[in-house]
This record gives C-alpha cells, structure tokens and sequence, in this order.
C-alpha cells in the first residue's frame, strides 16, 4: 500500500512493522510525532507493545535497555540534546550487547539552541558500539528500521543500531511510502533470538557490573569484533530485503562515479540534491559522481576506497560543525584513501549546519573552491563553505534585547 | 522458599548494615526476583568482573537510573505476560534522593510496579562520603567539613506526594519488619518504596560492632521513624515507649562531634514537632516494645 507520510511517521510504521514490544520516549523536536504515532498505534491497539511515557531521554535510554534485557524487541527515539542526555546509557546499551532500535530526527547540538537539523547528535556517539544508518527518503526512514533490527539481532552481532533521518528535511518532509505487507516484514523479521544477555530468574546472571582491567578490553574486544562482522550480516540482510520488498539498499551508494574525475561525498537528505547537481554537471560534460554513505558505523572503508580511489578530487560535505578539527566524515574518507597511489585530493567542506539549506549553489560552490584549491594534499580545514562574513558575529550569540543587532547579511563568502 | 542468595566473605566494610538489610530484601523476595542495583556500596552485591556473589538475575544500571532500568524491565516482563516476577531497585541515597530523583519520581507518577529499596547510610559513601540531600543536619562528611548547614529531605513524604500506594520506612534493627513489609511491597499493584535506615560505621566513625545499636537509637529517639503508608494510610509501626533526647544517638557517631548547640537543639525539635504531628494525627496506633 502507498500512502503520504512524514518521515517521522515512516519511522513508526516501520517500527509497528517490526512489532516493537516496548517503547519508551520523550518528546523532543523534530522527534515528537514518532512518539505521539507510535502512543497512538498502542493506544488503538495496532501496535501490541507497552508504551513508557518515559520523564526524560535519560530514562527513555535506561527504559529500553531494562526492557531489552527481558529479551524483548525495544524501541526508543530522540534528537539532539535528548541524545546527549542519553550520552551516558547509550554505551550501555552497546556494551550489554542490546539489539535496541532507535530513531534519531537529526538535529544541532547546541550552543546556540537550534531546532534544526545537522548530524552533530548522531556524532557525538559515533564511537559508542551502534551501528548507524543514515536514510536519504522516507521510504527509506520506514524501511530502515525493520533492516536495522535483522542487522542488530543477527546473532553475529548483538549491538544496538541508530536510523538517523535528517530533522525536518525528513522528519516533517511528506512523501509516498510504500508500507510493506506485515506478513512480509514478518519473514524478514522473526521473532527476536534469545541474544546474549538475558534477566531470567531461571537462569540468574549478573550484567553490566564493574569490570578491572584484567577483563574491560576482554568486553570490549568482542563488540568491535561484532562489529566487523555488521558489513556481511548487513549485505546479506540488504539483498534479502531487496528480493522481499523489491528495494535494494546497500552499505554505501555510489552514483556514476566509475569514471568521475570529481566525487562528492555526502549522507543524508542532501544526496537528493548532489545527485541533481551531479546529473546536471555530467549534461554539460563534467564527469562527477556522488558517493553516499548509508551505513556510517560500522564505516565502510573498503567500499568507500573502492569507490573513490580512481577520481582525481573528492569532495566531503559534513552536515557537522567541525572545531578544532575537520568532519567526522572527512576525517573517515581520509582514512580510507590513506595509502592509495596516486591519492586522490580530498576536500573538505561544513555545510547546511543547525538547519541551513544546502542548495545546488552551496554544492557548486563547494566544488569550484575545493578545486580551485587543489593543490597535492588538497585542503584539509574545516572549511565552512556556506559561512558568510560576519562584521557583528559576537552579537548571533548575545542578542541585545532590541533585537536590531543580528543582521547576519551574507556579504561574500569569507576566504578561509 | 529458598533462601541465601548472597554469598558470604564480600568485600563490604566490617559491620555494615546495608549488606544485612540486602540479604533481608533478597530472602524475602525468594528466586522469581530481577534486581537493579546502580554504582553505591551495593553495587559489590551485583558482582565484579567474572564473579557475582548473588544467585538473582541482576543489572548493575546508572546512578539517576535506577527506576528507568527497573521500569524497563518491568514493561519488558508485562510484553511477555510474565507477571510472576518482582522487580527490585535497591539503591543507595545519593543514587535515590539527588541524582535518582527524577526517574524515581517518573517511574512513581506513571505507576510502574517495581519495588524500590533505599538503603540510606545518609552520604556518597562509596565515593568516600561526600554529602547527600538526605545527610543529616550538622553531621560531618568529606563536603560538609564543617557540618551540614541545612536538613535532609525526607523521601517518604516526597513519595507520599507522588500518591505511591505503598511506602515504608524499616531499620536493620528490626529485620522482621523490614520483611513483612518488603513481602507487602512486593505484592503492591503499583509502585512501592521502602526507605531503609542504614547504619554505616566507616562513613558515620562508629565501632563496626555498633550498627544495630544505633539503628535502635535512631528509633528510639524518634530520628527514625518506623512507619508504612498503604494507599495514604499512616501506621506508625514502632513506637518508642518513652523517647530517648536525640543526643543519645548523636554522641555515638564521630560525624557528630562537631555539631553546635543550636543544631541539636534544632534536630530535637524537628523530632518533637514531629512526633507530637503524628500524635496528633491519630496515626500513632501501636508500640512494638521499642
Ligand atoms: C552519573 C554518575 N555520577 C557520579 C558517579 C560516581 N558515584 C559512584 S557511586 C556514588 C555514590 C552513590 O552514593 P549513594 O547512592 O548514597 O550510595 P552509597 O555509595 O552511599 O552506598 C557516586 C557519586 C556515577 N557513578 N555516575
Ligand atoms: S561504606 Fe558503609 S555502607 Fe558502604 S560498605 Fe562500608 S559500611 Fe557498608
Ligand atoms: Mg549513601
């Protein structure tokens, strides 16, 4: 059945989908409609799972993983500073071995406050043992959720996965969806395995308990090893999917780069508009070609290698402010092309931070900078390219109370 | 029923009561028992690396997270249609009335039916006993050097607050009501408190073999009273024949050395005003021969 939804209410049919037995959530823009979809789904008897109104993402986070550890499928989402107030438990979750689900609308991390959409939240717990996923679409907001499931309760792996949609572009972006036939996702799905960590009073252990230095990395050790093991449990999944439900999704999606002098790498909603850029370059001539990230932990270094290794400049959009150092995702592409011969030049680029549009202007602009630039080792600062000159900056952080003092008016783009 | 779920010889400081009050929670709510215990003293019941010294399905959690982590587990059981289990939160008083507060009070408001126990030695002990909001007035601590200048909040009342079907205070002293009454939680619809006065000689600079002795003199100066509320309803369970002047307990404790006049003068107060509330209230119904 097709119908128009959000990408928020994507993400809760997916999880009715997956037949989430529990749920614990706190309302957060641009969040809040997955919770109130899925309370309403309980609350009709669609969905057949208990529903914590949980008093903060703190406890949404602590809720899911108790409720994991019966051995149920656990559902929870978030954005933004909620995650950050997650921060603490999110790693339990990993280290419990839990295969928790969780939504995050993507949004800024303040200071200053935003509602609006960049990836420094899912950032933020990158290193923390789930594994994540990054939709483009709403269809793919629906679908992801179900996949990160069979990816997460696979027995190979028993970690916990995040399916980050792009706050507003996608939360609140209506579209048509596709809802798969229950009785497919339930092939696809099965009912969760007995996992490897379980609160039964018929077979008593103790979880989670302090750990001496003799046995912290002996913990640690096997999840990074789960976690190698994600990218063929996740392909499998993915072709198993494709031949199900007739959509082929994959860990990376590399769009007319094997002759691309130029590629562009990017996650996310803006790939619908690199991918127009891209299409528009290659009718005038230019060979450019998009690599999109699905998957971002684990990181796909062979593919993203493979991908890349024969363009001539490779272009990164971070949808992440970078201070101190560059994008967490350029940092990635770096490693990945550490080594090839001749490398190719990596640019980097901050854009379409705390909700900023990235338009085809900002991509094109990008582009002509990076290559512009291009010298042998290509330019590695956080470049923030969709940045305007700012005489009067102090005053975006310290409105005075007649509120004429913020004109960011874009002058020209600063060099940097 | 079996009983014995915790291993003996663990690495609890000599006369600690909070492992006393532990085996008495644990006993009472026999082997259909999931326990959530966050970092605090009782974080050693839960186990160390490979080793657990207890015979119960347990999940060490984080400090504000106690009641989330049981709630959880609570809405996981339900998913399943096992209702045969308890749910246990057994947490100290930092873990219960400052950084614990607010997902205890969530887990309350929402009507969770989990059991939570505090065992409250009144500081941060297993951080080296650093003040809490439920250290008493003018006792010493690493944080409060000169004395706590202000009162402890009483959890019972926040709990009370909160409409909680069951709430309770008990003492390691009187280790049969503290079972009757962990049994009567346990087989509350909702959400049950039990607040545990807990005798701590290596934060409270008491001889280890004083513990009981001053959980007694807590009772029977009337500092600590022993009381449950079922559905609102007060019972005062213990009542001291004639109550001891407060001083009898503070001089036991070296946290007390330094106390001023005024403070003493204050906490005897507090208690009289107290108990003559009570009195006055009705609730005062039976003397267990304090
Ligand atoms: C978020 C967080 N902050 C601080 C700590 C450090 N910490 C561990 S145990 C503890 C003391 C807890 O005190 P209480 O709950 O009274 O238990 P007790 O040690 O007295 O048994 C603290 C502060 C922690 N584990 N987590
Ligand atoms: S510090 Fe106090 S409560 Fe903690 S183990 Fe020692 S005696 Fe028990
Ligand atoms: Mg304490």
């Amino acid at each position: 059945m097709r119908q128009v939804m959000d990408g928020n209410t994507a993400v809760a049919y997916g999880a009715r989908l997956s037949r989430v037995q529990v749920v614990a959530a706190y309302p957060i823009t641009p969040q809040s409609t997955i919770a109130e979809v899925l309370a309403s789904f309980c609350d009709e008897g669609s969905l057949n799972a208990r529903y914590l109104r949980v008093e903060s993402e703190h406890s949404a986070m602590s809720a899911t993983v108790g409720a994991s550890y019966t051995g149920v499928r656990a559902f929870t989402a978030t954005a933004s500073v909620g995650l950050a107030l997650m921060m603490e438990v999110i790693g339990v979750a990993a280290g419990s071995r839990l295969p928790i689900v969780m939504a995050v609308a993507n949004r800024a991390l303040c200071s200053p406050w935003s509602l609006w959409c960049d990836h420094s939240d899912t950032m933020a717990m990158r290193d923390q043992g789930w594994i994540q996923m990054y939709a483009e679409n709403c269809q793919e907001a629906l679908d992801f959720v179900p996949l990160a499931y069979r990816i997460a309760e696979d027995p190979l792996v028993q970690l916990p996965a995040v399916v980050a949609i792009d706050g507003f572009f996608l939360s609140h972006m209506s579209d048509t969806v596709e809802i798969p036939e229950q009785e497919k996702v339930d092939s696809f799905l099965p009912p969760r395995g007995p996992g490897l960590m379980r609160m039964d009073p018929a077979a008593p252990v103790a979880a989670n308990v302090l750990t001496g230095p003799p046995f912290f990395t002996e913990a640690k050790y096997p999840m990074a090893e789960a976690m190698e093991r994600v990218p063929g449990v996740a392909g499998r999944a993915m072709a198993e999917f494709g031949r199900v439900f007739g959509r082929q999704y994959a860990q990376v999606v590399a769009y007319r780069c094997e002759d691309a002098d130029t590629a562009l790498v990017a996650m996310g909603s803006v790939c619908g508009t690199v991918h127009h850029v891209v299409d528009k370059l290659r009718s005038q001539g230019r060979k450019v070609g998009l690599l999109r990230l699905v998957m971002f932990r684990p990181f796909p270094y062979d593919e993203v290698r493979a991908a890349l290794v024969r363009a001539k400049n490779v272009i990164v959009l971070d949808r992440t402010p970078a201070v101190g150092t560059v994008g967490p995702l350029q940092a990635e592409v770096r490693t990945a092309l550490y080594g090839t011969n001749p490398p190719p030049e990596v640019s980097g680029f901050v854009a379409g931070i705390g909700g900023r549009d990235i338009p085809e202007a900002t991509v094109l602009r990008a582009m002509e900078e990076a290559l512009a630039a291009a010298s042998a080792i290509g330019r590695a600062g956080p470049a923030f390219v969709d940045a305007p000159a700012l005489e009067n900056w102090v005053d975006v952080i310290r409105s005075a109370p007649a509120a004429t003092a913020v004109a960011p008016a874009v002058v020209e783009v600063k060099s940097r | 029923m079996k009983k014995g779920f915790l291993a003996h010889g663990m690495t609890t400081c000599a006369g600690c009561t909070m492992e006393l009050i532990a085996r008495t929670v644990f006993d009472t709510l026999g082997e259909k028992t999931i326990v959530v215990i966050p970092p605090g003293c009782a974080a050693i019941l839960a186990g160390y690396s490979l080793e657990t010294p207890l015979e119960l399905p347990v999940v060490m959690s984080n400090l504000e997270a106690t009641a989330a982590f049981a709630a959880g587990i609570r809405a996981g059981l339900e998913a399943q249609g096992k209702n045969d289990v308890n749910v246990l939160g057994f947490a100290g008083d930092g873990g219960t009335a400052d950084i614990g507060l607010q997902s205890l009070s969530g887990a309350v408001e929402r009507g969770d039916r989990i059991l939570y126990v505090c065992y409250d030695n009144e500081a941060y002990m297993n951080t080296g006993i650093q003040g809490s909001g439920s250290t008493p007035l003018g006792a010493w601590t690493t944080t409060t050097p000169g004395g706590k200048a202000s009162r402890r909040k009483d959890l019972g009342l926040i709990m009370d607050a909160h409409g909680i079907p069951y709430v309770a205070t008990a003492s390691p002293a009187y280790l049969e009501d503290l079972a009757k009454k962990v049994a009567k939680a346990a087989a509350t619809p909702g959400p049950s408190f039990i607040h545990v006065h807990t005798p701590c000689p290596t934060g409270w600079r008491f001889p280890t073999a004083k513990g009981i002795e001053i959980a007694r003199l807590a009772v029977r100066t009337g500092m600590w009273v022993i009381y449950e509320r079922v559905n609102g309803v007060l019972e005062v369970n213990i009542k001291p024949a004639k109550r001891l002047p407060v001083t009898e307990y503070l001089k036991t404790q070296g946290r007390f050395a330094g106390i001023g006049e005024e403070q003493v003068a204050a906490m005897q107060a507090d208690v009289d005003r107290t108990w003559s509330q009570l009195a006055a209230s009705g609730e005062v119904l039976q003397s267990a021969g304090a």
